[in-house]
C-alpha cells in the first residue's frame, strides 16, 4: 500500500483547520448587510391562531419587520420532500408547542430577541393528542384535515395514502409466507412489547441558515446535510427554477442525520423576501430541539420457532410518534419496517408499521433511521426465545443468520457480508459463555440495514494547469471524513500525491449534483462517482496525449501520475500546457453514478452492525456501567482505516447514550427537558473501560476497493445489546429505554416483588 | 444604550473596546474580533465547546460577560499555534484522529492547555475528570483521551 492512498489512515485533511479555529462553519461566515432573525415560538401545543398583533414588536428599536404565515401570501407556504405538510411560519394554526409563529427580523441578534417578547398570539385552544394512541383514539382532532401534494416520485416507497381524514401520517407494510401458518407450527412462540423514547441528535453547531436575495438569484448558506434537496424545497416556495437557488454548506457541525432535509433555510429565505437585505436565523439548543427530534417508537413483536431454534414466522406492529409534521418521518417508519425483523432466514413475515401525527415537535431522521428502535425490538425479541428454547443466544442466530449471498428480503440485493464470521468475532472478544455471573453481563445483537439510500451521485475533477486537481462533489463534511477519504480515492486514482488534491463540497451551483449525505453512502457512492471522474478524466489526458504526440491512443499509458507513449513521459501540468500552450487551461472527467448495472439492485449495500457489551450493574442502585464495547466494522474495505474506528466508536457511543441516558419528555403539552442539561448525552467518564474495535474487510461491497458504507452500524443494534446484557446481569428483561439507574432500580425491586418507593426502603 | 469600556490581552494583544454590558465573552471574541474558533453550542456551560482561558484558567465564555474581562489575559484556540506551526496540542489532536465534524475541537484543545498547565503527567483518570465537564457527540472520546495524553507527553519532551 503506498502512503497516503486508499486503505491508509492519513490524517484528516481538514483537521489543521480545525484545531487552530480555521475551519468555517456556517455560523462563522457573515455577509455584509445581514440582518438577525429570531423566531416566536407557539406556546400552545394545538390551537387556532385568532390575531397575531405585531405592532408592538414593528416599533422596537432595530426591528426591519415581524414575519408571519399571513405574510407568505404568493410564495407556496409550506415545505416537506415526502409530504409538503409543513408550514414555514403557521399559517392559521399551530400543531405544536415550540413551532415557530412568528420571525423577528432586527439589525442584531439581541433587538430580534428582546422584540421577540412583544410579538401577541392570541389563540384558541384545541384538543391535544401527544401519543399515537390519543391521535388513533376515536373522536381524536385530526392534525390535519387534507391530504397535501406530495413531494418527488424519487421518495415513493414513503409516500402515503393515508394522510386524510386520519392522524396516520404514513403506513407502511411488509410482508411474505403466512405468518398464521408459520406460528401455528411453531414449538415456541415468543411475544413481547418494547417502547423506544423520543431521541435528539444533539449536532453541536445548532442549525443556522443566511438567505440572500441576489439578481433573482437566493443564496443560501446553511447546516443542510443535503443542499441540493434544500435547494428543491425553496426553488417550490419561491417559484423559481432550480438554477436560481444555490445553496452551501460550509463545514458542519455534526450531522449525524438530523441536518437532513429542510430545516431553517425556509425561515431566513422568507425574511430576506421580506426585507430584501441578507438575513441570518441561528438558533439555540432548545430552538433546535424544537425543530426536529427522532421518533419515539411502540414496537410489539411475535416470533415462532420450531423446537432446534429456527425461525418459522414473525410479526412485527410498529407505531411511532412522529410529531406534527410528517418531515422524513414516513422514510424513518419504512426503514424501520425493513430492518426491524434483522438479517435473518425468515419464510413467513408480516411487519406493519404506522407513524402518527401527534402535537409534539416533528421527528426526522436520526442515525440509524428506524433500525435503532426496529433492532432494540426484535433482537431482544430473539434473546428472549433463546432463554426459552435453551439455546445459546449466539448459537440460535448463527442457525438463522443469512449466509454471503442469500437474500433475507426477497427482490433485494443478496448479503454483501459474513454476519456468522462477524459474530463469531464479537462473541470471542467478549469472552461469551453462556453462564450467569451476579452483577455482570454480556450481551450482544446484530442488525442489517438497507443503507447506501437511491444510488445516484455526480463528480467532476479538474487537473489543472500546474498538474494539481480539483475534486467537487455534492456531498457535504459533517465530521464523517468525506473530504479526507474522497481525496485519498481520487489521489490513488490519479497517481498524484494526496497534497495535489483538493475536496470542494456541497454548493449546489458549483459542485454537481448529489441526492444525499446519509444512509453511509459517501464513501461508497460519492467514491465511485470521484473513481470513474478520474478514469475520465485520465482518458481524456491519454487522448490528447496521442493527438500530442501523433501516436495511437493504445499506446498510451497512464501510471503514477506520468502520461507515457512510446517516445515521451508527461507529467500532468505537461500535458496540460502542452494541449492548451503555456501554462494555462485545465482537464475535466466527470463521474455519474445512477441504478444501473451493479447498482440497479437495491440496496446499494447492507450496513452491518454487529457489536456486543460487558455491563456492570450495581443491584443496589441500578446503576449500569459498560465494562467492555466490541464493535464489528464489516466495511468492505478501508479506506481509511482510523476515520472507520471513528465513525464505529462514534456511533456505539451515540448507541450507549440512547439505551442508558437519553430520552426527551413530555410532560403534558410541551417537552421539560429541552436542553443539555436535562437532557444528558455521553461524556468522557461514561467511556466503556475497555474498546475493541475491529475492522473486517472482505472486499465484498460495491464500492471502490470493494468498499461498503459505516457510520450508522454500531449504533444500530446496541440498545439491544445492553439491554440483554442488563438482563444477563440481573435476571429482568427491560422493555423500555433508557436504562438508567433509577429504571433498572425499579426493574429489579418489581421483579424482587420489592417496595420501590425510596421511603420505605430500610437502610439495607 | 450604556456601554463599559474593556482593556484586554487577547491572544497577547491588546484590545481595548466599548462593550455592551450584557454582551458575552463569546459575542465579544466571534463578532467583534471575529476570532470565530470560539464555538457556542448548549449557552448554558456544561457543553465546553465555548472553553477559553482567562488568566490560565478555563472558563465558559457562553457565559462570561465580556465586561468582566477587562484588565485580564485572554487566550483563545487561535492564539495556541506558533505561526503556521501548530502547537503540540493541536498536533496531537490531529494525529490521534481527535477530531471529527471539530466543533467540540477548539473547547477541548483549550481545556487539555488548562489540564496540562496544572497537571504535566496526568492519569487516564485524571484526564477524564477534568474534561467531564466537555461534550463531543461525534468521536466516542477514546481518540481524545489518547491526544490528551499523547499531549502531555510531547509537552514534557519538549522542556
Amino acid at each position: 500500500m503506498i502512503p497516503q492512498r486508499a486503505g491508509s489512515s492519513v490524517y484528516r485533511v481538514d483537521g489543521k483547520d480545525k484545531v487552530t479555529g480555521a475551519a468555517r462553519y456556517a455560523i462563522d461566515i457573515k455577509v455584509p448587510g445581514m440582518l438577525h432573525g429570531h423566531v416566536v415560538r407557539s406556546t400552545r401545543a394545538h390551537a387556532k391562531i385568532v390575531s397575531i398583533d405585531v405592532e408592538e414588536a414593528l416599533s422596537r428599536p432595530g426591528v426591519a419587520a415581524v414575519v408571519t404565515g399571513n405574510d407568505l401570501t404568493g410564495l407556496f407556504p409550506r415545505f416537506g420532500h415526502i409530504i409538503a405538510d409543513h408550514p414555514i411560519l403557521a399559517l392559521d394554526r399551530v400543531r405544536y408547542y415550540g413551532e415557530p409563529v412568528a420571525l423577528v427580523v432586527a439589525r442584531t441578534p439581541y433587538e430580534a430577541a428582546d422584540a421577540a417578547d412583544d410579538v401577541r398570539v392570541h389563540y384558541e385552544d384545541l384538543p391535544v393528542v401527544i401519543t399515537p394512541e390519543e391521535a388513533l383514539a376515536d373522536g381524536a382532532p385530526l392534525l390535519h384535515e387534507t391530504s397535501y401534494d406530495s413531494g418527488d416520485r424519487s421518495f415513493a416507497e414513503a409516500r402515503s395514502e393515508v394522510g386524510a381524514r386520519t392522524n396516520v401520517a404514513h403506513m407502511a407494510v411488509l410482508e411474505w409466507g403466512d405468518v398464521e401458518a408459520g406460528l401455528r407450527e411453531a414449538a415456541v412462540v415468543v411475544e413481547s412489547t418494547v417502547q423506544f423514547p423520543m431521541h435528539y441528535a444533539y449536532a453541536m453547531e445548532p442549525y443556522n441558515a443566511i438567505a440572500s436575495f441576489d439578481n433573482g438569484m437566493l443564496e443560501v448558506i446553511s447546516t443542510a446535510q443535503h443542499p441540493f434537496q434544500v435547494r428543491d424545497d425553496l426553488a417550490r416556495i419561491f417559484s423559481l427554477p432550480l438554477n436560481s437557488v444555490r445553496v452551501r454548506s460550509p463545514l458542519i457541525g455534526g450531522g449525524y442525520g438530523s441536518k437532513s432535509y429542510t430545516k431553517v433555510e425556509p425561515l431566513a429565505a422568507v425574511a430576506a423576501w421580506a426585507t430584501g437585505r441578507p438575513v441570518r436565523v441561528a438558533l439555540d439548543v432548545e430552538g433546535s430541539i424544537h425543530t426536529t427530534r427522532a421518533d419515539s417508537a411502540t414496537i410489539h413483536v411475535r416470533s415462532g420457532f420450531d423446537a432446534d431454534g429456527r425461525i418459522l414466522a414473525r410479526e412485527f406492529d410498529i407505531l411511532f410518534n412522529t410529531g406534527a409534521y410528517a418531515d422524513n418521518g414516513p422514510l424513518v417508519l419504512t426503514k424501520c419496517v425493513h430492518r426491524c425483523f434483522g438479517p435473518y432466514r425468515i419464510p413467513n413475515l408480516r411487519v406493519r408499521g404506522r407513524a402518527v401525527y401527534t402535537n409534539t415537535v416533528p421527528s426526522s431522521s436520526y442515525r440509524g433511521f428506524g433500525a435503532p428502535q426496529g433492532s432494540f425490538a426484535g433482537e431482544t425479541n430473539l434473546d428472549r426465545a433463546a432463554d426459552i428454547l435453551g439455546i445459546d443466544p449466539a448459537q440460535l442466530r448463527r442457525i438463522n443468520l443469512v449466509r454471503p449471498g442469500e437474500k433475507h428480503i426477497p427482490k433485494r440485493r443478496g448479503m454483501d457480508a459474513d454476519l456468522v464470521a462477524d459474530l463469531d468475532i464479537v462473541t470471542s472478544k467478549l469472552g461469551w459463555r453462556n453462564k450467569p455471573t451476579a452483577g455482570r453481563g454480556i450481551g450482544f445483537a446484530c442488525s442489517a440495514s438497507d443503507a447506501g439510500a437511491f444510488p445516484l451521485s455526480t463528480a467532476t475533477v479538474r487537473i489543472l494547469a500546474d498538474g494539481s486537481v480539483l475534486v467537487l462533489t455534492g456531498s457535504t463534511e459533517m465530521g464523517q471524513g468525506s473530504k479526507t477519504a474522497l481525496a485519498q480515492i481520487a489521489a490513488t486514482e490519479l497517481g498524484v500525491p494526496l497534497e495535489k488534491v483538493q475536496v470542494v463540497q456541497s454548493d449546489t451551483a458549483t459542485t454537481p449534483y448529489e441526492r444525499t449525505t446519509g444512509a453511509s453512502r459517501t464513501t461508497t457512492l460519492t467514491g465511485l462517482a470521484v473513481q470513474r471522474a478520474c478514469c475520465d478524466a485520465l482518458s481524456k489526458m491519454e487522448e490528447i496525449a496521442a493527438d500530442v504526440s501523433g501516436c495511437r491512443i493504445e499506446e498510451v499509458k497512464t501510471a503514477e501520475g506520468v502520461v507515457a507513449g512510446p517516445d515521451f513521459e508527461y507529467r500532468f501540468d505537461q500535458l496540460v500546457a502542452e494541449w492548451f500552450g503555456g501554462r494555462q487551461g485545465e482537464i475535466v472527467g466527470h463521474g455519474v453514478v445512477r441504478r444501473a448495472g451493479d447498482l440497479e439492485e437495491l440496496p446499494p449495500f447492507w450496513e452491518i452492525g454487529m457489536v456486543g457489551v460487558e455491563v456492570a450493574v450495581d443491584e443496589e442502585t441500578g446503576l449500569v456501567n459498560v465494562e467492555h464495547l466490541v464493535t464489528v466494522g464489516d466495511v468492505g474495505y478501508a479506506i481509511n482505516p482510523s476515520l472507520v474506528e471513528g465513525q464505529d466508536l462514534g456511533a456505539a457511543t451515540q448507541g450507549l447514550g440512547g439505551a442508558l441516558f437519553e430520552q426527551l419528555i413530555y410532560d403534558g403539552p410541551q417537552l421539560v427537558n429541552p436542553n443539555v442539561v436535562d437532557y444528558r448525552v455521553p461524556r468522557m467518564k461514561d467511556m466503556p473501560r475497555r474498546i475493541s474495535s475491529v475492522i473486517v474487510e472482505r472486499q465484498d461491497g460495491v464500492g471502490p476497493y470493494g468498499a461498503k458504507g459505516g457510520g450508522e452500524g454500531s449504533l444500530n443494534p446496541i440498545a439491544a445489546a445492553v439491554a440483554a446484557a442488563v438482563a444477563r446481569a440481573t435476571g429482568v428483561w427491560p422493555d423500555r429505554l433508557p436504562l438508567t439507574a433509577e429504571t433498572v432500580w425499579g426493574l429489579i425491586r418489581a421483579d424482587r416483588q420489592l417496595p420501590s418507593d425510596t421511603n420505605e426502603v430500610d437502610d439495607a | 444604550m450604556s456601554t463599559v469600556t474593556i482593556d484586554t490581552f487577547v491572544n497577547g494583544q491588546r484590545v481595548t473596546r466599548q462593550v455592551a454590558p450584557r454582551m458575552t465573552l463569546a459575542e465579544f471574541l466571534r463578532d467583534d474580533l471575529g476570532l470565530t474558533g470560539t464555538k457556542v453550542s448548549c449557552e448554558m456551560q456544561v457543553c465546553g465547546a465555548c472553553t477559553v482561558l482567562i488568566d490560565d484558567m478555563p472558563v465558559s465564555a457562553c457565559t462570561y460577560l465580556a465586561a468582566d474581562a477587562d484588565s485580564r489575559r485572554i487566550t483563545t484556540v487561535e492564539g495556541l499555534a506558533h505561526g503556521d506551526e501548530l502547537h503540540p496540542i493541536q498536533a496531537a489532536f490531529v494525529e490521534n484522529f481527535a477530531i471529527q465534524c471539530g466543533f467540540c475541537t477548539p473547547g477541548f484543545v483549550m481545556m487539555t492547555a488548562a489540564l496540562l498547565a496544572e497537571n504535566p503527567a496526568p492519569t487516564a483518570e485524571e484526564v477524564a475528570e477534568y474534561m467531564d465537564g466537555n461534550i463531543c457527540r461525534c468521536t466516542g472520546y477514546k481518540p481524545i483521551l489518547s491526544a490528551v495524553l499523547d499531549a502531555a507527553e510531547r509537552l514534557r519532551g519538549t522542556e
